[in-house]
């Protein structure tokens, strides 16, 4: 799955750029891939939008995206697919984040969200609302709580002289199949509506995704990136040990709280929008690890990634067996499982 | 009963060895450990008269002895005779089963997070019924579990290899994290293939979540043999396991043939999972708990493990089985929702121990 260029490989150690009094550290290759990334969503979203049970030419889907195309295409693409499309970045984009995060807080691979038990929380959180029969914004809050409250709950129950990363990890398996239990229950006890919402929701799905997830999604993102911007470099700072970040003058429990309420909030947000789809917020960062060759997990290319991904899964999702549509959390974790167990092969001492 | 003694050349020598150090205190231990496995035996009948007596409608234990003596053919009769001993009988199979294969993967990969649906191996089960199911249209379940044996044998070739066959062996970390990882694919591909056929989904539904009561009262008829070589298989491995729980090299030394102790215990574990899951789907964390508790009471050597576990683990699966008919009444929780509900806190308690120890 980590594509090996044939041609001699643009070197993925940071230059700095130097105007005047400003100085930038750049990668040449994080560049060109996120050059590539955004290119490879951009295709993706359109091929997406473009195919379906409804073939929309590519030049009519273009047309209709920036306002003038045939009266049919517009309505396909800007009131049915575009929306799913955008939701699927979003989401992706988020799950990305999120899981760098918390794979550079815990410095461990499984350290991702969707592994240890948050993911499956914040579905708990938006169960017990779909089954009390709340609106969709109180689903997402529903669900946004679970996520924080699963996160402090799995980080208190690893808490032991500090958290080290693999009981954590160890802990969230727990919590993750303790959650699903309750969420299985949740299901039996629910009516048969609530329980054909929620089920479809928690194998993780875009069908059906209008503008009103878009909108949401889109005003965390706008939040909640600044935050994660600022935490990117002190948290790889902080990947050295504390006491080394500490010496290079970074304010460790500051950053570190931004980025676990940044981190949280965005699985949330993500999981509000399109249930706990497995496996993105693992496999998008290790992905992107990979490609721009950096020696850490890095938050930029990890949200490309996760997006792309998440697109693209949803894309093969509607084809694999059309016209049944699988959800796409059935595809992700079939694809995850499998990265994650090369990732265990691989890494033998 | 000792083939398994007859094809290890050095087992007399470590037998007489044995012997020779059997003092006096040690032949008391026998005698009481023996007596536990009266306890045991006798808590089962016990929590299984439980099982029989309570549910959405229970009935005092007086109607179930007449039902069993004299059936006279009332509904109260008819429920117990049609519904609750197959479902307690068919409890009892499975939780013995599942409670072994836990004992007998523990010991062999020395991985005390060890368990059949935490390794994967009843997801892969679980993969292979689905396909019969759905694919195939098979329903007799002496068939089908062939199924089962497959996926379970293949998922737990994929996760040893995956996990333990790094230079450093198996450490109980990576096992588990492989585990996870291939029973998540399993998961994934069984939900893919019911999505094609909603109509065997929606027969299957409580049987994935792990349940006794989704398949019909003859499916334990079908499936008691293979359960019952399992277990047989399972237990006589106990000697040998106890000489590879030194090291393979120690093993060796004592005249243990590794390679073929592992195959036979891999034969045993997919022959345990393989027919549970058919019989009440993939169920997590029964053979977890279990040979935890009984190394506790017993120690560390298998011939008392195995047999202990296969006794307790029944009365644990039982207990779930009957607290999720009585606290969701007149409906029922799965009795796969209640093992993960007791079972995963007690796997995080169990991850929480400062150092994993191999065992």
């Amino acid at each position: 799955m980590t594509a090996r260029p044939p041609v001699p490989p643009v070197s993925g150690r940071p230059r700095a750029v130097r105007l005047g009094d400003w100085s930038l550290r750049v990668a040449p290759r994080a560049l060109l891939v996120w050059v590539l990334l955004v290119l490879t969503a951009f295709a993706v979203a359109v091929l997406a939008i473009s195919t379906g049970e409804f073939t929309v030419p590519v030049p009519d889907v273009l047309a209709a995206l920036f306002g003038d195309g045939p009266p049919v295409a517009e309505l396909i693409v800007n009131k049915l697919r575009a929306p799913r499309v955008l939701t699927g970045l979003l989401v992706g984009a988020a799950f990305g984040l999120s899981g760098a995060i918390f794979q550079s807080l815990t410095r461990n691979p499984l350290g991702s969200p969707d592994f240890i038990g948050f993911s499956a929380g914040a579905s708990t959180g938006g169960i017990l609302v779909v089954v009390s029969g709340g609106s969709a914004a109180q689903i997402a809050a529903g669900s946004m709580t679970g996520c924080v409250v699963t996160a402090l709950l799995v980080y208190l129950a690893a808490f032991r002289r500090g958290v080290q990363g693999y009981r954590l990890v160890l802990v969230g398996i727990g919590a993750n199949a303790l959650l699903i239990a309750t969420n299985n229950y949740l299901l039996t006890r629910a009516n048969i509506n609530d329980a054909a919402t929620a089920g479809a929701w928690l194998t993780g799905s875009l069908g059906g995704r209008d503008w009103s997830y878009v909108l949401p999604l889109t005003v965390a993102l706008a939040v909640l990136l600044p935050a994660c911007a600022y935490v990117s470099r002190p948290l790889r700072m902080i990947e050295m040990g504390d006491d080394s970040a500490r010496a290079m003058g970074i304010r460790v429990e500051a950053v570190r709280a931004v980025a676990i309420v940044a981190g949280v909030l965005l699985c949330g947000v993500a999981t509000a929008a399109a249930g706990p789809v497995a496996f993105v917020a693992l496999a998008a960062p290790q992905l992107a690890r990979r490609l721009t060759r950096s020696p850490g997990v890095t938050m930029a290319s990890s949200a490309l990634v996760g997006a792309v991904l998440l697109t693209a899964a949803d894309l093969a999702a509607q084809r694999v067996i059309a016209p049944a549509q699988l959800p796409v959390g059935v595809l992700t974790a079939a694809i995850g499982g499998t990265y994650l167990a090369l990732l265990l092969r691989k890494d033998r001492h | 009963m000792r083939p398994a003694e007859d094809t290890e050349p050095a087992a007399p020598a470590a037998r007489t060895a044995d012997e020779r150090e059997a003092a006096a205190p040690r032949r008391g231990r026998s005698a009481a450990l023996a007596g536990g496995l009266v306890v045991a035996l006798g808590l089962l009948v016990l929590m299984a008269m439980a099982s029989v007596a309570l549910g959405a409608r229970s009935v005092p234990l007086s109607v179930v002895i007449d039902a069993l003596t004299s059936p006279d053919g009332s509904s109260d009769h008819t429920v117990i005779r049609e519904l609750r001993i197959p479902r307690t009988l068919l409890g009892i199979g499975v939780g013995a089963s599942l409670g072994l294969a836990g004992a007998l993967m523990q010991s062999l990969t020395r991985n005390p997070l060890a368990d059949p649906g935490l390794l994967g191996i009843n997801e892969g089960a679980a993969v292979g019924v689905t396909f019969a199911l759905a694919l195939l249209g098979l329903t007799d379940p002496a068939v089908y579990v062939w199924f089962a044996f497959g996926g379970a044998a293949l998922a737990s070739v994929i996760v040893y290899s995956l996990g333990a066959a790094g230079r450093s062996g198996a450490g109980p970390v990576r096992l588990t994290l492989a585990g996870v990882a291939v029973g998540m694919v399993f998961t994934a591909v069984s939900s893919a293939v019911l999505r094609m056929d909603p109509q065997t989904f929606d027969r299957m539904r409580f049987w994935l979540t792990g349940s006794l009561a989704a398949q019909s009262a003859d499916v334990l008829v079908r499936l008691a043999p293979f359960m019952a070589a399992g277990i047989v298989l399972g237990l006589l491995l106990a000697r040998p396991l106890n000489m590879l729980s030194l090291g393979d090299d120690a093993g060796k030394a004592l005249g243990v043939a590794v390679t073929r102790t592992r195959v036979l215990t891999g034969v045993a574990v997919t022959l345990l999972c393989g027919a549970a899951t058919a019989a009440a789907g993939p169920l997590w964390f029964v053979g977890l708990a279990v040979p935890h508790a009984v190394r506790a009471l017993v120690g560390q050597d298998q011939r008392w493990v195995l047999p202990y576990s296969a006794l307790a683990a029944p009365v644990l699966l039982l207990a779930a089985d009957v607290a999720g008919r009585l606290i969701a009444r007149p409906g029922e929780v799965q009795v796969g929702i209640m093992c993960a509900m007791v079972g995963a806190p007690i796997f995080i308690l169990l991850a929480r121990r400062r150092r994993l120890a191999a065992l």
